[in-house]
């Protein structure tokens, strides 16, 4: 039960994922990205998140691999901290706090022990200027480290981490901005600048807009807003340089990456295709084309087997040799506006709104994932700026989710206005929906409102559209009148008109025998049935902005708020208003599983929440300033499992959760405190203390470690000890009961079930590194290789194990001295018998 | 990496009759026989026993046709004058037939000279026909009596005097020898019973009735005269069940299909209506070239034989269900695809993997074409011949997306003479089309924007220019008139409609699909 219900406002969906290049790592496994306060680890091949790395308090504005350690990464953060994680274990190792905003990082495998960031200039944080210094990473045992000493590399460089590059080997680095092309030299400590001529003919594009730099070559791409990539070549010489340029793009270059070996360059920008260059063989070009969205970052893998892009639209698409897209990472897609509004669709519980531009987006509330797109324009879409494209402005959803209605426009700026009303039909054989009719210019105005007929039991579905033209019209589906093999679709059936007035919004009552469109001041009340108008209710002046029915026991209410700050509900048995209260509501919307009514209020620049039941006079619950600035998209989503909680003031979560947009497109909800409790003890269950991950393999073999852990002092004694009965009787149990298929293979249980067995005493010690050796070996993942080799081979590569340890700067189990030189001197121990005894 | 969305081509309503059943069996009739007789056909009669020979009476004669003959198998030409409805008995044997010399002729089908000559009447014969126990002969002539005649005697058995106009029709119930009904001009039809003197049953057309028709069942009756027919129920004592006016001229004669489902009526208005007798509605329409005055269908429905007033018989046989099959099987035949399906029907085994190819996606040539971007060439492949002419919606939506692409004018522009008047040729053809008017109406006005500097130095394009214009003022004009008659029905609709408590308006259906006349207008007037 919960104690105090309190309730906190949360964001949820994530964030952006395409806002810095990502990073894939040496084994091509798994690709990282920076992903607002935390860096993502997916794997490549799932697309899954397999965990995030928190820790940095601030935007994280770069991620990068070690160059010594290609399992640990670096990341930095506008908190002013570097961060060093192991990332197939998702460990913080170390801390570098550098002391102001970073912006971005750089390494390089020549420069050991240095990290280059970009900082703002002399620490002045709101300064628009900054520079490039390198920061030497001190060698200490803690976790947090004081690292300041900063030395200036190059000044007055840009903020945009594509705008810098290592060249080859690291003996030089680039940089742009505006019209300049810097090169600094390590060896000489000399740096020289190359400028463009400012293009004044077509409106002065050719800054820079990023830098790639040849890893085995003396040659620098950068590529420009006009569309151009420039290659530069022979730039050690203040005068003699050259450069070649090659063009394809029609707007700005945002990313170059040459290919590891150089063979090949990669470029990208809004047209969203991916080129591909021949190096020294420039007109020979590869295209991908139709990536979906503008390419913001292009990152290619060190065995360049695997390229990965980034799109606007939040996006990472993994492309295996640039050939066939493998994967695709998909966050929830932000546009700047979600003009349909946040709808639930009942069959799969999704948040649905607008996605890419002509899609509507699936977005798992519960897994918190992106399901898919919906193409609902089915058009080709033409990657150009200032084109005016179809725009999905209304959807909405049927009880049953069997049919989904959405209404796309285009505005012309000479011709009229293109509106197309499409229905879709849920597939269950293909999962999707499915187009059913489009019905072309269905007003002659934008439509203002869409409702489905809610109604459960009828198998009429009907659909009510309001538009500017005056008119709203009622469609209803219609089987063919004649035996043809076409299936039914969706014709008008009702036109109506109130004194020439536009309307405005629309609602069917919970049972969905009243409809109520409301005309500018009149809320007017049709029968669905026969189209008869029963009653008209008025409430001057203001014209009606949002109208909604009453749920369950308070479905004889309608309420209705009015531009003039006014918040109405008639009684729909007397047809008399029952209450109004002054309020500037921005937003009302209806629960639809409980009574409850959410109404967002703006009042001086932020946002209050109010709900209530509307046959109480006492709001149930107020939340001031929710967020800044107005709430205008809403809904409330059905909850899996319903809570129990019996505290009044969280009581109208218990059915449902209340998710709203904010101005900023973030998507935020609310918890309670009972929520919270929950989430945190199942986060606080898959901390583990170890670096195995929670799998059935490490609880079968965490347990054995833990025994051995617990036995480690009479081992390291050497104690002629027996080994307890009930350890080897566990092992038996463990190897009997856990399921077959997630057993680890037999030649490695094989081992363990013997050793369970055995009564030696001498070689106890020897076991234990085999199993030991056993688990890095899992972890790996390298092939298991026969039961006899294993033993001999085994001892070679803990040995091994134990020398990378200590070669390792700052590991997390480090042996002592002692333990060691015990390994040593098990290696020389024979174990032939071993071998013998798992033959027979 | 999505693949490239095709242009969507609209799918229009398709104007014209719906193919529904009905249709697809009243279609499958070969190509009409037609034979030229001496005058106009007035009646034709089916021979009831096998081979269904048909009687056709024309002028001075009456011809047997054979089922497949186009020669008459047998003509009897000892008529005076005129020979009115010749008809067979129930056996085939015996022929009668009305004169108008008054007389009233019985035939044996295999001789040529009368058997019987019945002489009573005193005015033309216009109505024959044997009664079901088939000792009887009954008759209707100009003189308003109706008479009943003993074969085997050729004696009058009784007169009825109960019609005061013309009896132009009759016919004689096939379950009760004593029962008969006629038809006349004075706009009854009456009922009559042998076995009692006068009619037992009268029911009121309302125009002189031309043709009678009894149901297998002869619980209904349908009569028709002047532009209606009508339905009648026997059994709930002459009660009118429908009244139908499908026709704009006085029909002529009705028959019934063999299975009793559809009804068919003939008029002068050169039509024959198929009804439903189920719901009345009608289902299918034949056209001929002339007034039909006479019309009747074979057994089965083998084939419809139509007389008309030009003195043309027109035969229409059955196709043969081979025949139908041939041209469905034909279809089904075209593409040589067996080649290309070598091992479909291969049932994989167990351990079988399974290669899946990917699907190929075909794109139109124009799809091709906007693909890489060469608006211009995906206009012209838009605009060939055969694909302009059969669906010009192709064309229009290549032209909104090339519009929405924005390069609608690159596209248009550069083209030489004879482009340029294809382009013009298929905008003169479907710009003012209500369907395509929005998206031609820009083109137009661009493609007048591009070469206006050119005006006047081509003859042909000038040309395509001025009937261009014409075919605007034109569509002007008509869109005036319409938006004045709808103002004039709108007021009608106004004062006929009572006034309600609640002033909704404008309850109207349409599509969708279509769109309003307003904006239509708008679109016309912009062009």
């Amino acid at each position: 039960m919960v104690e105090h219900g309190d309730i906190r406002v949360v964001h949820r969906g994530g964030s952006k994922i395409d806002f810095r290049q990502p990073v894939i790592t040496n084994d091509s496994r798994f690709l990282l990205c920076a992903s607002g306060e935390c860096v993502k680890v997916f794997s490549t091949s799932t697309e899954e998140c397999i965990h995030d790395l928190q820790g940095h308090t601030d935007l994280v504005t770069g991620v990068l691999l070690r160059p010594s350690n290609h399992l640990q990464v670096y990341s930095c953060s506008i908190d002013g901290t570097v961060r060093l994680w192991d990332f197939t274990d998702g460990i913080l190792i170390k801390t570098y706090v550098i002391g102001c905003p970073v912006y971005s990082i750089y390494a390089s495998a020549n420069h050991e022990g240095v990290i280059f960031i970009v900082v703002p200039m002399l620490g002045d944080k709101r300064s628009e200027l900054f520079q490039l210094v390198a920061v030497h990473l001190p060698q200490s045992g803690d976790q947090l480290v004081e690292s300041r000493e900063l030395s200036a590399v190059l000044s007055n460089v840009s903020s945009n981490p594509a705008d810098i590059a290592f060249g080859r080997g690291g003996e030089y680095i680039a940089s742009a901005k505006g019209l300049q092309l810097k090169v600094f030299f390590f060896k000489k400590q000399k740096s020289y600048e190359f400028s463009l001529k400012e293009d004044n003919k077509k409106g002065g594009l050719n800054t820079f807009t990023c830098v790639a730099c040849h890893p085995k070559d003396d040659c620098i791409a950068t590529g420009h807003g006009d569309g151009k990539i420039r290659l530069w070549r022979n730039f050690n010489h203040k005068k003699e340089y050259t450069y070649s340029t090659l063009h394809w793009h029609h707007n700005a270059v945002s990313s170059l990456c040459f290919t590891p070996e150089g063979t090949n360059l990669l470029s990208g920008g809004v047209e969203s295709v991916l080129v591909q260059w021949r190096y020294n063989q420039e007109s020979q070009r590869d295209f991908l084309p139709r990536l979906g969205a503008a390419i913001t970052h292009i990152a290619v893998s060190p065995d360049g087997a695997l390229f990965c892009t980034s799109h606007s639209d939040n996006k990472i698409t993994i492309i295996q040799s640039c050939v066939k897209v493998s994967a695709v990472i998909q966050g929830l897609v932000k546009g700047e506006s979600v003009q349909t509004d946040l709808i639930v669709d009942p069959r799969s519980k999704a948040l649905v709104l607008n996605g890419k531009p002509g899609h509507l987006q699936f977005y798992s509330l519960q897994r918190d994932k992106l399901l898919y797109n919906l193409d609902i324009v089915q058009q080709e879409y033409i990657h150009e700026l200032g084109l005016e494209q179809f725009e999905v402005v209304k959807a909405a959803f049927d009880a049953s989710g069997t049919w989904l209605a959405t209404v796309e426009e285009r505005k012309q700026k000479s011709a009229e206005l293109e509106v197309n009303l499409k229905l879709w039909a849920f597939d269950e054989q293909t999962q999707s929906f499915v187009l059913n009719t489009t019905i072309s210019a269905p007003h002659e105005a934008r439509i203002t409102a869409m409702c489905f007929r809610q109604a459960t039991d009828s198998q009429t579905t009907m659909l009510v559209s309001t538009s500017k033209d005056g008119h709203f019209k009622a469609w209803q589906l219609a089987t063919p009148a004649h035996t043809e093999d076409e299936g039914p679709s969706w014709s008008c059936d009702f036109v109506g008109t109130y004194h020439g007035l536009v309307p405005e919004c629309c609602c069917f009552s919970a049972d969905s025998s009243l409809l109520a469109v409301s005309f500018q001041e009149v809320v007017t009340v049709w029968s669905p049935t026969s189209w008869e108008l029963l009653t008209t209710l008025s409430q001057p002046p203001g014209a009606i902005r949002d109208l909604c029915f009453g749920r369950l026991s308070c479905s004889k209410y309608l309420l209705g708020t009015t531009a003039k700050n006014l918040l109405c509900c008639w009684n729909l048995l007397t047809c008399s208003l029952e209450w109004s209260t002054s309020m500037d509501i921005s937003l009302l919307l209806a629960d639809p599983l409980s009574e409850n009514m959410a109404a967002f209020c703006c009042q001086a620049g932020c946002t209050d929440l109010f709900v209530f039941k509307p046959s109480e006079p006492r709001p149930l619950f107020s939340h001031k300033a929710v967020c800044s600035g107005t709430v205008t998209r809403a809904v409330f989503a059905p909850r899996e499992k319903m809570l129990d909680s019996c505290e009044e003031n969280s009581q109208w979560l218990n059915r449902s959760q209340l998710h709203f947009l904010t101005q900023y497109m973030d998507l935020m909800t609310f918890t309670t405190k009972a929520e919270d409790d929950r989430l945190m003890a199942s986060s606080k269950q898959l901390v583990i203390d170890d670096s195995v991950a929670m799998t059935p393999f490490y609880l079968l073999l965490g347990k054995h470690r833990h025994q051995q852990q617990e036995n480690q002092d009479p081992m390291s004694s050497l104690s002629a000890e027996r080994t307890p009965l009930p350890q080897s009787s566990v092992a038996i149990k463990e190897l009997l009961q856990t399921p077959a298929h997630v057993l680890p293979s037999t030649s490695f249980l094989c081992s363990m079930f013997v050793q369970s067995l055995l009564i030696s005493v001498t070689d106890l010690s020897g076991c234990r590194e085999n199993n030991k050796k056993a688990e890095e070996e899992m972890e790996s993942e390298k092939e298991e290789e026969d039961s006899e080799q294993e033993m001999e081979s085994s001892i070679v590569r803990s040995e091994q194990a134990a020398v990378s340890v200590q070669s390792a700067e700052c590991a997390a189990p480090a042996l002592t001295k002692a333990q060691v030189r015990e390994l040593r001197r098990l290696k020389k121990l024979d174990h032939s018998w071993l071998a013998g005894l798992l033959d027979s | 990496m999505a693949s490239f969305k095709p242009t969507n081509i609209p799918v229009y309503p398709k104007l014209g009759e719906k193919v529904t059943q009905d249709t697809l069996y009243w279609k499958n009739y070969k190509a009409p026989v037609q034979i030229k007789e001496f005058g106009a056909i007035t009646n034709i009669d089916f021979s009831p026993v096998t081979p269904h020979n048909f009687a056709v009476t024309a002028f001075t004669r009456i011809h047997i046709y054979g089922p497949f003959s186009q020669e008459p198998v047998k003509t009897f030409t000892r008529f005076k004058d005129t020979a009115y409805c010749g008809r067979f008995r129930s056996d085939g044997q015996l022929l009668v037939a009305g004169c108008e010399d008054s007389v009233v002729r019985l035939f044996d089908v295999g001789g040529k000279v009368a058997l019987r000559m019945f002489r009573g009447h005193t005015k033309a014969v216009h109505v024959t026909d044997f009664t079901s126990d088939r000792y009887q002969i009954l008759t209707g002539s100009d003189d308003y009596t109706c008479r009943l005649w003993d074969i085997p005697n050729a004696t009058e058995l009784n007169v009825y005097q109960e019609h005061t106009d013309y009896i132009r029709c009759g016919i004689t119930s096939k379950l009760n020898r004593d029962l008969f009904i006629t038809g006349s001009y004075d706009h009854t039809l009456k009922v009559f019973d042998a076995r009692v003197d006068k009619s037992v049953m009268s029911m009121d057309h309302g125009q002189p009735i031309e043709s009678l028709l009894l149901y297998p069942s002869e619980g209904l009756l349908v009569s028709a005269g002047g532009r209606y027919v009508k339905v009648w129920d026997l059994l709930k004592g002459g009660q009118p069940l429908v009244s139908l006016r499908n026709h704009h001229k006085t029909v002529t004669c009705l028959a019934l299909s063999s299975n009793g489902q559809r009804l068919l009526s003939a008029s002068l208005d050169r039509h024959v209506k198929v009804y439903s007798t189920t719901n009345y509605k009608v289902v299918h329409n034949f056209d001929y070239a002339a007034s039909i005055l006479s019309l009747a269908l074979a057994p089965d429905d083998e084939s419809i034989v139509v007389g008309m007033t030009n003195s043309i018989l027109s035969i229409k046989h059955r196709k043969s269900p081979e025949e139908s099959r041939e041209i469905s099987g034909q279809q089904r035949r075209r593409p040589s695809y067996r080649v290309f399906v070598k091992g479909k029907n291969y049932v994989p085994k167990q351990d079988d993997y399974l290669v899946s190819k990917p699907v190929k996606q075909y794109l139109a040539k124009y799809d091709k074409q906007l693909k890489k971007f060469n608006v211009s060439k995906a206009l012209d492949c838009a605009l060939e011949k055969w694909i302009r002419l059969r669906n010009p919606e192709v064309p229009v939506a290549v032209i909104k997306e090339l519009d929405r692409r924005g390069t609608l004018k690159n596209a248009l522009a550069g083209r030489d003479e004879q482009q340029l008047s294809r382009l013009l040729s298929f905008l003169i053809g479907n710009l003012v089309d209500m369907r395509f008017a929005p998206v031609l109406v820009v083109a137009a006005e661009m493609i007048l924007d591009i070469y206006r500097s050119i005006l006047g130095q081509s003859p042909v394009i000038d040309r395509q220019l001025l009937r261009m214009q014409d075919l605007l003022e034109r569509e002007i004009d008509y869109q005036k008139e319409l938006v004045e008659v709808l103002g004039m029905l709108d007021t009608m609709f106004a004062s006929s409609l009572p006034k309600m408590e609640v002033p909704c308006s404008s309850v109207s259906r349409s599509n969708g699909l279509s769109q309003g006349e307003a904006s239509d207008w708008n679109c016309v007037q912009t062009g």
